[in-house]
C-alpha cells in the first residue's frame, strides 16, 4: 500500500491543497522576477545577434557584437538558470517537506542578494565594455576584475541559497526517521551536492588565478589550469540546468496529466548516475586542444558516455507514464495515446515540446562527445545549435511550464484561461523559432561555419557565402524567438498579477507506481554517494591536472582584445 | 523490474557498449586519437625567436613517414603564413601555436580542427588528398578582429 505521508506542517505531500507558505513564496517570487527580467534582456540580445549575422543589420551606438554575445551568455546561461533553479528548488522542498525555518529562509535571502549584487557588478562591467570575454571567460583574455568578483559572488550566493534547501532536506530526514523522502526533494539534494562538488573548480580558478591576475597581484595566469578547472565545472553546470527540468518531468508532469510516475526507484537511480557522471567528464569539451594526453581525453569520453544509461531510463519512464495516460483515456493501438495527451494544457505542452527537442539534442550530445566526430564539429556553429536544442529548448521550456503553475500558486490564485493560452502560444512559437534557428546552425556547422563569430565574408571566400545563407535562416528563427519572448513576458507578467482566489493553483506532486515499496537505503547514503563521486573525479583528473604543473607550461599576461 | 524496463535498459546499455567499441576501434586500430593531444611547450613571449616558428610556413620534414612540416602562428588577428601551397598527397605534420590569446585553427571542409593555446604547440598529422583552396578560420573568440583571421591552404596537383 502506498503510504500517504505528511510533510512536517502536517499537510499531505500529494494533496492538491498543500500550499507553500507566504514567507517562502515571497523568496521564490523574488527569484522568479529575475528569471523574467533575464529572459527579456538575454533573449533580446540573442535575437539581435542573429540579425547582425544576417548581414542586414548593424548594432547602434557603438555596441559591440561580442559585448551583447557576452551579455546573452551570462544573462541566460548563468542568471536566468541560477535564479530559476534556486527559486524552483526552494519551492519544491517547501512544498513537499514543509516550510523553511526562519534561519533557512534568511539564508535563502542572503543567497538571493549576493547573487543580485554579483549579477549587477558583472552586468556593469559588460555594459561599460570592460568584460567582452563571453560567458566562458577564457584566459588570457582579461576582463575587469569586478566581472570575476561579480560572478564569484553569484556562485557563493547559490551555495548559500541551495544550502538552505539542503538543510531543509536533512532536517526532514531527522524528523521522519526511516521514511522515504519525497522524490522531488531527493532530486533537489542530488542536484545541490553535484553543484557543491563541481563549483569548487570554478571557484578555485577565480580565487587563485583570475581575480588576483585581473587586479595585478600576479603577472601571469596558467591558461591550461583555468580552462581545465572551468570545464571541470562547465559540464556539471549543464546538468545543474537540466536536473530541475528532470524534476518536473519525473515528479510533477505525471500528476498534471493525472497518472502515477512510472517508478520512483528508477527515477532516483537515474539521478544518482547523473551525480556520478556529470563531473569527471569535462575534458570532452577540450578534446582538440594541446596540453592533455590522448589517454585522459579517451577516458573522459568513456565516462561521458555513461550518461546514456540514465538518459534512456528517463525517456522510458516518462513515455511510460504518457502512454498510461493515453490508454486510460481509451487509446488503442501503438501510437493512438499520443493524440490523447492534454494538448490544451500549457503546463503539459511546454515541457512536452521541450522533451521532443531533447531527442535530437541527446543524439547530438553523443556525437559531440565522440572524440573523432568532435573534431569535425568542434567550435563550429553546430555546437551552438546543439545547446540551443538542449538548454535552449528542453530545459527552458520546462522552466516555463513550471512557471505556468508556480507563479499563480505563489501569489495565491488560479492559472487563468488567458495565461494558459499564452503558454500554449509560447510553446509553439518558441519551438518554431528554435527549430529553424538550431537546424540552420547544425547544417552550417557541418559545413565548417565557426561559432562565436560576427558577420564576415572571410575575404570573399565562396564557402563564407554559403554560411551566410544559413545565417539568414537563423535570423528568421531569431525573429520568431523574439516574438516568443514577448509572449512569455506577458504570460508571466499576467501570472504574477493573477487575482487571489479561495482555491490556489496546485503545485502538482506525483505519486509513483511503486510508492508502496520499501525505500532503497543506499540511494540516500550520502557518504557513499559523495565518496564515489569524488573517487571518479580523482581518477579522471589527477594526472591531467598534475601534468599542468609538472610540465612547466609558461604563464600568460592578460590581453584586452576588444 | 518490469519486463519492458529490462528490455529497454539492456538496449540502452547495449547501445552504450556498441558506441564505445566503435570509438575504441577507431582510436586504437585506425589511429584516430584526438587532435593536438600531448604536451609540448613553447614560451609565448618568444614564439618568433623559437627555431621552430621563426619563419612559419611549409618545410620538408626530417621526420620519418612525413613529407612536410607545416608551421603556423595564430595571433590577434591573423595567421602566418596567410597562404601556403601543399602538393597533393603530402603527408604533413601541422604545428600551430600562438603568442597571445587562445585561437582556433580550423581548415574548413577538412578534419583539421584544433585549438591553439599560449605556451603549447598543437600538432596534427594528416594527408592532403583533395585538391582545392581550403579556408582556414579561427573558431574560438579571440577579440574584435576574430573573424578577420584567415589563411588559405592550396592543395595543388603534382606537375608530372
Amino acid at each position: 500500500m502506498a503510504k500517504s505521508y505528511l510533510n512536517t506542517t502536517q499537510n499531505e505531500v500529494y494533496s492538491a491543497d498543500t500550499v507553500i507558505n507566504k514567507k517562502d513564496s515571497k523568496l521564490v517570487l523574488a527569484n522568479m522576477i529575475w528569471v523574467i527580467l533575464a529572459l527579456v534582456i538575454g533573449g533580446t540580445a540573442g535575437a539581435l545577434q542573429t540579425f547582425v549575422r544576417s548581414g542586414y543589420f548593424e548594432l547602434p551606438l557603438g555596441i559591440g557584437y561580442y559585448q551583447i554575445l557576452t551579455l546573452h551568455g551570462v544573462i541566460l546561461a548563468l542568471v536566468l538558470t541560477f535564479f530559476f533553479i534556486v527559486g524552483f528548488q526552494t519551492a519544491a522542498v517547501s512544498r513537499s517537506m514543509g516550510g523553511l525555518t526562519d534561519g533557512e529562509r534568511k539564508a535563502g535571502w542572503i543567497g538571493f542578494w549576493l547573487m543580485t549584487i554579483g549579477v549587477l557588478m558583472a552586468a556593469a562591467m559588460i555594459l561599460t565594455n570592460q568584460a567582452s570575454v563571453l560567458y566562458t571567460f577564457y584566459a588570457p583574455l582579461q576582463a575587469h576584475g569586478l566581472f570575476y568578483v561579480g560572478l564569484t559572488l553569484v556562485i557563493v550566493g547559490t551555495w548559500i541559497a541551495t544550502g538552505a534547501q539542503t538543510k531543509r532536506y536533512f532536517r526532514w530526514r531527522k524528523q521522519n526517521p526511516g521514511q522515504k523522502t519525497p522524490t522531488i526533494a531527493y532530486f533537489v539534494a542530488i542536484n545541490n551536492v553535484m553543484w557543491y562538488v563541481c563549483t569548487i573548480g570554478v571557484a578555485a580558478s577565480a580565487l587563485t588565478q583570475l581575480i588576483p591576475w585581473s587586479f595585478g597581484l600576479i603577472d601571469t595566469v596558467n591558461v591550461k589550469l583555468t580552462r581545465t578547472l572551468f570545464w571541470y565545472f562547465g559540464h556539471a553546470l549543464v546538468y545543474f540546468w537540466l536536473l530541475p527540468a528532470y524534476m518536473v518531468w519525473y515528479a510533477v508532469l505525471p500528476k498534471i496529466i493525472g497518472v502515477k510516475g512510472f517508478s520512483d526507484k528508477l527515477a532516483r537511480l537515474s539521478f544518482v548516475l547523473f551525480l556520478f557522471f556529470s563531473i569527471p567528464v569535462g575534458i570532452h569539451h577540450q578534446l582538440v586542444e594541446p596540453g592533455i594526453d590522448a589517454f585522459w581525453k579517451g577516458l573522459q569520453v568513456v565516462l561521458t558516455f555513461m550518461v546514456i544509461v540514465p538518459s534512456l531510463i528517463t525517456a522510458f519512464s516518462l513515455f511510460a507514464s504518457f502512454e498510461t495516460y493515453g490508454r486510460k483515456k481509451g487509446a488503442t493501438g501503438l501510437f493512438d495515446w499520443f493524440k490523447k495527451l492534454p494538448w490544451n494544457d500549457s503546463r503539459f505542452v511546454l515541457p512536452f515540446v521541450g522533451m521532443l527537442f531533447f531527442v535530437p539534442g541527446g543524439i547530438g550530445g553523443i556525437i559531440n562527445a565522440s572524440g573523432q566526430m568532435n573534431q569535425v564539429v568542434h567550435n563550429t556553429i553546430w555546437v551552438v545549435g546543439h545547446f540551443h536544442i538542449t538548454v535552449g529548448a528542453p530545459v527552458v521550456l520546462t522552466y516555463f511550464g513550471a512557471m505556468m503553475f508556480l507563479l499563480p500558486h505563489l501569489v495565491g490564485g488560479k492559472m487563468t484561461k488567458l495565461t494558459n493560452s499564452l503558454g500554449l502560444w509560447l510553446a509553439y512559437t518558441w519551438a518554431l523559432g528554435m527549430g529553424i534557428m538550431s537546424f540552420a546552425m547544425h547544417l552550417a556547422g557541418l559545413k565548417g561555419a565557426p561559432r562565436r563569430s560576427t558577420f564576415s565574408e572571410y575575404g570573399g571566400h565562396e564557402l563564407a557565402q554559403e554560411w551566410i545563407s544559413y545565417q539568414l535562416l537563423q535570423a528568421i528563427g531569431g525573429s520568431f524567438l523574439l516574438i516568443a519572448i514577448i509572449i512569455a513576458f506577458f504570460a508571466f507578467f499576467l501570472s504574477l498579477r493573477t487575482p487571489k482566489s479561495d482555491t490556489v493553483e496546485e503545485f502538482p506532486i506525483a505519486r509513483f507506481m511503486d510508492d508502496g515499496d520499501a525505500p532503497l537505503a543506499w540511494v540516500e547514503n550520502w557518504r557513499l554517494l559523495i565518496i564515489i563521486t569524488i573517487f571518479l573525479v580523482v581518477i579522471a583528473y589527477t594526472v591531467p591536472v598534475s601534468q599542468i604543473f609538472t610540465e612547466n607550461i609558461p604563464g600568460s599576461p592578460g590581453f584586452k582584445a576588444w | 523490474m518490469h519486463k519492458y524496463e529490462k528490455i529497454w535498459l539492456s538496449f540502452g546499455t547495449g547501445a552504450l557498449i556498441l558506441f564505445l567499441v566503435i570509438l575504441g576501434i577507431s582510436a586504437v586500430h585506425q589511429g584516430h586519437s584526438p587532435a593536438a593531444s600531448g604536451i609540448e611547450t613553447i614560451n609565448p613571449d618568444h614564439v618568433r625567436d623559437d627555431e621552430r616558428f621563426k619563419e612559419p610556413g611549409l618545410y620538408e620534414s626530417k621526420e620519418e613517414g612525413f613529407d612536410y612540416d607545416l608551421y603556423m602562428v595564430a595571433s590577434m588577428f591573423r595567421y602566418e603564413p596567410t597562404e601556403v601551397e601543399i602538393p597533393k598527397g603530402s603527408r604533413v605534420r601541422v604545428m600551430v601555436t600562438t603568442p597571445d590569446v587562445i585561437h582556433g585553427f580550423e581548415v574548413a571542409k577538412t578534419n583539421i580542427n584544433m585549438m591553439a593555446e599560449p605556451g603549447l604547440i598543437s600538432k596534427y598529422h594528416t594527408t592532403f588528398n583533395k585538391e582545392g583552396e581550403f579556408l582556414v578560420v579561427c573558431n574560438e573568440y579571440c577579440g574584435t578582429g576574430h573573424t578577420d583571421m584567415t589563411s588559405v591552404i592550396k592543395v595543388v596537383g603534382s606537375e608530372e
